[in-house]
């Protein structure tokens, strides 16, 4: 028997409500495709170009625990936020992020990406100096090809020390979308 | 050598496997309006209790014994008289321990789903808590008093 669409959205309304979940997911249109995006009680928690849910869910559960649910009501905050980015009407996020479990160095390198402002970029090399590690650029690249959270932590304004775009998460065409809509290139 | 026991599985993996079974069940206890109120009562409850599960076996027979508590809560507060059984799956890939459904099929409701739970599935006393809305100890009390009882009748 299949369960009647508002019957299933009331329960995972409810569910979200209530506080049960330990993530919540939804599938968010965009500019480049739809979007998986989660969150937990501590933000957002991932954001992946791969909108089958089958792998993210595993990891969330490893991530955050078992009770992960498609629940849209709880991506409201960060749907609203990204449509707004999208729509060039917002140049910074105002989302919590959950970073549990990341290494010291990885959350510095993730600070500094953090501060690295709209519409610029930086280059690898120079994330790793204001990580505190000069010569950690390779490392560096690691961590935004792990970027649990791209588009929110800019990973796209990295590129290059002659400036090419060198690799992104979701492919290099996206990269080039998200920086051509900051205006970083032409 | 380890047995291996299924993971616990995300818990939408869970809830679509079994929703539209559940869903079943609750219209064919309660009718097609009061099993909707039903259903989100039976997926909260077995969410409360979903991060205390130990491993991910038998889910099918749990979330039905859960369903089926919430269909008997239902018909009691409507103040209706519930002389019936929780109905436990009988679907499930029957075990050994089949041979002793018609034994467990007489015991008292309540002891009836804790005998089966804990010696046919296997489930621990807090997931077996969980499917019968009850406290561990009460579901430790009714497995046991239902062990009792059936062991009165065979010897």
């Amino acid at each position: 028997m299949t369960v009647p669409t508002d019957l299933d959205r009331r329960f995972r309304d409810a569910a979200s409500r209530a506080g049960l979940l330990d993530a919540a997911y939804d599938v968010i249109d965009s500019e480049l495709g739809p979007l998986l995006a989660a969150v937990t009680d501590r933000g957002l928690a991932r954001i992946s170009f791969d909108p089958e849910p089958e792998r993210a869910l595993e990891s969330l559960a490893r991530l955050a625990g078992p009770r992960v649910l498609r629940a849209p009501r709880a991506l409201d905050d960060a749907r609203r936020e990204l449509d707004d980015y999208f729509g060039g009407r917002r140049t910074a996020f105002d989302l919590e992020l959950d970073l549990r479990g990341l290494p010291d160095f990885t959350l510095r390198v993730l600070q500094e990406l953090a501060n690295v402002p709209y519409g610029r970029t930086a280059t690898y090399r120079e994330l790793a100096e204001r990580a505190g590690n000069p010569r950690a650029s390779r490392a560096v690249g690691t961590v935004m090809n792990r970027n649990r959270i791209p588009i929110v932590l800019p990973c796209h304004r990295i590129v290059g020390s002659s400036g090419d775009l060198v690799g992104y998460g979701g492919g290099l065409a996206r990269k080039e979308q998200l920086l051509r809509l900051e205006g970083a290139i032409l | 050598m380890m047995a291996t026991v299924a993971a616990i599985p995300p818990f939408e993996t869970f809830y679509a496997e079994h929703a539209g079974e559940v869903l079943q069940l609750l219209r064919s206890r309660l009718g097609r309006e009061r099993a909707d109120d039903a259903f989100q009562e039976t997926f909260l409850r077995a969410l409360r209790a979903y991060d205390r599960l130990h491993h991910g076996e038998h889910l099918r027979a749990w979330v039905l014994t859960i369903a089926s508590r919430v269909a008997i809560d239902t018909h009691r507060r409507a103040g209706e008289a519930t002389e019936e059984l929780p109905e436990l799956p009988h679907l499930d890939g029957r075990p050994a321990y089949e041979e002793l459904a018609f034994l467990t099929d007489t015991l008292p409701p309540k002891e009836r789903a804790a005998v089966v739970l804990r010696y046919g599935y296997d489930l621990d006393y807090d997931q077996i808590a969980a499917a019968l809305d009850a406290s561990e100890d009460a579901a430790r009390q009714a497995a046991s008093s239902g062990v009792r009882r059936l062991r009165r009748r065979i010897t």
